[in-house]
C-alpha cells in the first residue's frame, strides 16, 4: 500500500517517475550489489525503455544511478560526461529480453579484480523497483528495506549458516527468499532485515565455506 | 491501515473533533512507525522542495524533443503586461503551472504531486497563494497533508497513473488534490474539502493521457494550467457553499469506472488522443531521424 510520500513525492528529476526516477534507483542498486562503481557497464533497454526510453532520460539516469547518484540529484541530465570524467566506460543498447517487463533493464558490470556481475531489474512505477535476476539468477526485492544478499552454494547447511549469524547479532529477519540456478549450483539468499546488519556479522558470514558473497543494501 | 474512503476519514476527524490534515498525519505516523515530529518534517522538505524546483525555471532551457520549456517565461512575459484576462494572480497560478510543467520536461527537480506529468498542479496553487498572501508556512505543510490524503484515498479505491485510468487519474487527481488543499488553507471544514475534491475531480472526469511520442511534453505541459484552475474553481466552488451532489468517495469509484473503460490507446500508449494527429506523426518521426 501507498504510504502518502508515495502520493506526494518523490523529489525526483524529471520527466517520468518510472522512465527517470526509476531508471536511475535501477542504476543505483546495481552499483550497491556490485560493490563499487563498474569500470565499464553495458546497459541494455528492454520494452518501453527501449521505445520511449531516451526522450525520458532513461539511458542518462541508469549510467547515473552507476555513478551513485539518486533520482533527484541534479547531475542527472549530465550523467554521460560525468561517467566519461570518472572513467567510467558504457555502452547502451535496446535488447529483447522474452518474457520481461515493459520497463526492463539489464546491467552487466566490470571491473578488475572482481567478478562480472549482471543484474536484470523493471521499474513498477512512483519511481519504485524491484530486481529479478542477479547473475542470470531469478530473484525478487526493491531495495526499500535492509537487504542482505548472500551467495552461496546450494549445499546444506548455509542457510542456517545465515540465520544463525543473524540471530547471533540480534538481527530480526523480515522475510527471506531463497533461489537457486539448478540442484548443487549456485544459489542467492535475499534477506530483509529490521536491523542494520553490522561489519563483524557480514565478515563472519563471508569467511564461511561455501558462501561466495555477501553484500548489503542500507534500507534507501 | 490508510483511509479507504472519506466518509472514513471525516468520521475519525469528528469523532475526535480533529482536523482532515492532523487524522492524515497520524494514521502516517502509525503506518510507517515514525514520530508525528519526523512525519512533519518529511512533509515540510516537500514543500520546500517545490519552493525551489519553482525558483530553479530557466526560460532558456528547452527539452530533448524542443517541443516545450519556453512556455513559464512567455507567460511571465505576458502578465507583466498586466493585459491578461484573467487577472494577475490566476496569471501567476498560470506561470507557475508551466514552469513546473516544463521543470519537468526539462529534467530538472521536481515533486511528483501525484505524479510526474501532474506535478505543476499543486505548487500551482499552493505555492502561488502562499506567496500572494501572507500565510504562514505550517499551513502549506497542513496542506500539503490534505493534498496527499486526498491523493491516498484516490489511490485506494482507483488510481493515480495514466497507463492504468487515464490523465483524469494525474491531472485530474492532482487538481482534486489541490482542490482540497487550498480549501483547507481557506479555512474549509472536512465536508467542504471533500466537495472541493468531488467537483474537481468531476470537471475533469474521462481525461485521455495522449503524450505525443509517449513523452511528459504535451498535452501534460499545459495540462498542469487546467488542473490548477479546476483545482481554484472548485474550492472557491465549496466554500461559496455550493456542494457536491455525488459524495466524492461515490465520484472517485465512478473515475475507476470510467478509466477502466477507457481504450488502451488513450491510456499512456502514445497512440490515441492529440498523440494520434498527423502532428504528432511528424514530431515522432523528427526525433527518431535525430537519434
Ligand atoms: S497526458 Fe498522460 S503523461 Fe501527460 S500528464 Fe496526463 S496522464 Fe501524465
Amino acid at each position: 500500500m501507498a504510504s502518502i510520500f508515495d502520493i506526494l513525492g518523490p523529489v525526483m528529476v524529471g520527466p517520468s517517475s518510472s522512465h527517470t526516477a526509476g531508471a536511475a534507483r535501477i542504476g543505483m542498486i546495481a552499483r550497491q550489489l556490485f560493490g563499487r562503481q563498474p569500470e565499464k557497464a553495458a546497459v541494455y533497454l528492454h520494452g518501453s525503455f527501449a521505445a520511449t526510453g531516451k526522450g525520458h532520460g532513461t539511458d542518462k539516469a541508469l549510467i547515473a544511478g552507476l555513478l551513485g547518484m539518486r533520482p533527484d540529484d541534479m547531475r542527472i541530465p549530465d550523467s554521460f560526461q560525468i561517467a566519461q570524467e570518472e572513467g567510467m566506460e558504457f555502452t547502451i543498447s535496446p535488447k529483447d529480453i522474452r518474457e520481461a517487463h515493459p520497463n526492463t533493464a539489464q546491467i552487466i558490470m566490470e571491473a578488475e579484480g572482481v567478478n562480472t556481475m549482471t543484474i536484470q531489474a523493471y521499474s513498477i512505477g512512483g519511481g519504485r523497483i524491484r530486481v529479478c535476476k542477479v547473475d542470470g539468477i531469478d530473484v525478487d526485492f526493491s531495495g526499500e528495506s535492509n537487504t542482505l544478499i548472500i551467495r552461496n552454494v546450494d549445499e546444506p547447511g548455509r542457510i542456517t549458516d545465515v540465520t544463525g549469524a543473524l540471530s547471533k547479532a540480534r538481527i530480526n529477519i523480515a522475510t527471506m527468499q531463497v533461489f537457486r540456478e539448478k540442484r548443487g549450483g549456485s544459489a542467492i539468499m535475499v534477506v530483509e532485515t529490521d536491523q542494520v546488519v553490522p561489519k563483524e556479522t557480514m565478515d563472519e558470514l563471508q569467511s564461511k565455506e561455501g558462501i561466495i558473497r555477501v553484500k548489503f543494501l542500507h534500507a534507501n | 491501515m490508510s483511509y479507504r474512503s472519506m466518509e472514513e476519514a471525516q468520521e475519525r476527524c469528528e469523532k475526535e473533533g480533529i482536523e482532515f490534515w492532523k487524522a492524515v498525519q497520524m494514521e502516517d505516523g502509525d503506518e510507517r512507525g515514525v514520530s508525528e515530529e519526523d512525519s512533519w518534517k518529511e512533509m515540510e522538505h516537500m514543500w520546500h522542495a517545490m519552493l525551489d524546483s519553482l525558483d530553479s525555471y530557466d526560460p532558456e532551457l528547452m527539452s530533448g524533443s524542443r517541443m516545450v520549456g519556453r512556455e513559464g517565461g512567455l507567460m511571465d512575459a505576458y502578465r507583466e503586461r498586466q493585459d491578461t484576462l484573467c487577472g494577475d494572480f490566476m496569471a501567476k497560478v498560470m506561470g507557475n503551472a508551466l514552469k513546473m510543467g516544463c521543470n519537468n520536461a526539462c529534467m530538472k527537480r521536481i515533486v511528483a504531486a501525484p505524479t510526474a506529468g501532474a506535478c505543476g498542479v499543486v505548487p500551482a496553487v499552493l505555492v502561488t497563494y502562499y506567496r500572494e498572501y501572507d500565510v504562514p508556512e505550517e499551513k502549506m505543510v497542513e496542506a500539503l497533508y490534505v493534498a496527499a490524503g486526498i491523493g491516498q484515498i484516490i489511490a485506494n479505491r482507483a488510481y493515480l497513473a495514466g497507463a492504468s485510468g487515464g490523465c483524469q487519474a494525474e491531472i485530474g487527481s492532482g487538481s482534486g488534490m489541490a482542490a482540497s488543499a487550498i480549501c483547507h488553507v481557506k479555512g474549509g471544514s472536512t465536508a467542504q474539502i471533500g466537495h472541493a475534491c468531488a467537483m474537481a475531480l468531476k470537471n475533469l472526469m474521462g481525461l485521455v493521457c495522449d503524450p505525443v511520442g509517449g513523452l511528459v511534453e504535451v498535452p501534460c505541459v499545459k495540462r498542469n494550467v487546467g488542473g490548477a484552475f479546476n483545482a481554484i474553481a472548485a474550492a472557491d466552488m465549496s466554500l461559496a457553499g455550493i456542494e457536491s451532489q455525488i459524495p466524492v468517495d461515490q465520484v472517485i469509484d465512478a473515475m475507476k469506472e470510467v478509466g477502466d473503460k477507457m481504450d488502451v490507446s488513450l491510456r499512456e500508449t502514445g497512440a490515441g488522443g492529440v498523440a494520434g494527429s498527423p502532428r504528432a506523426a511528424e514530431v515522432v518521426a523528427r526525433m527518431n531521424m535525430k537519434s
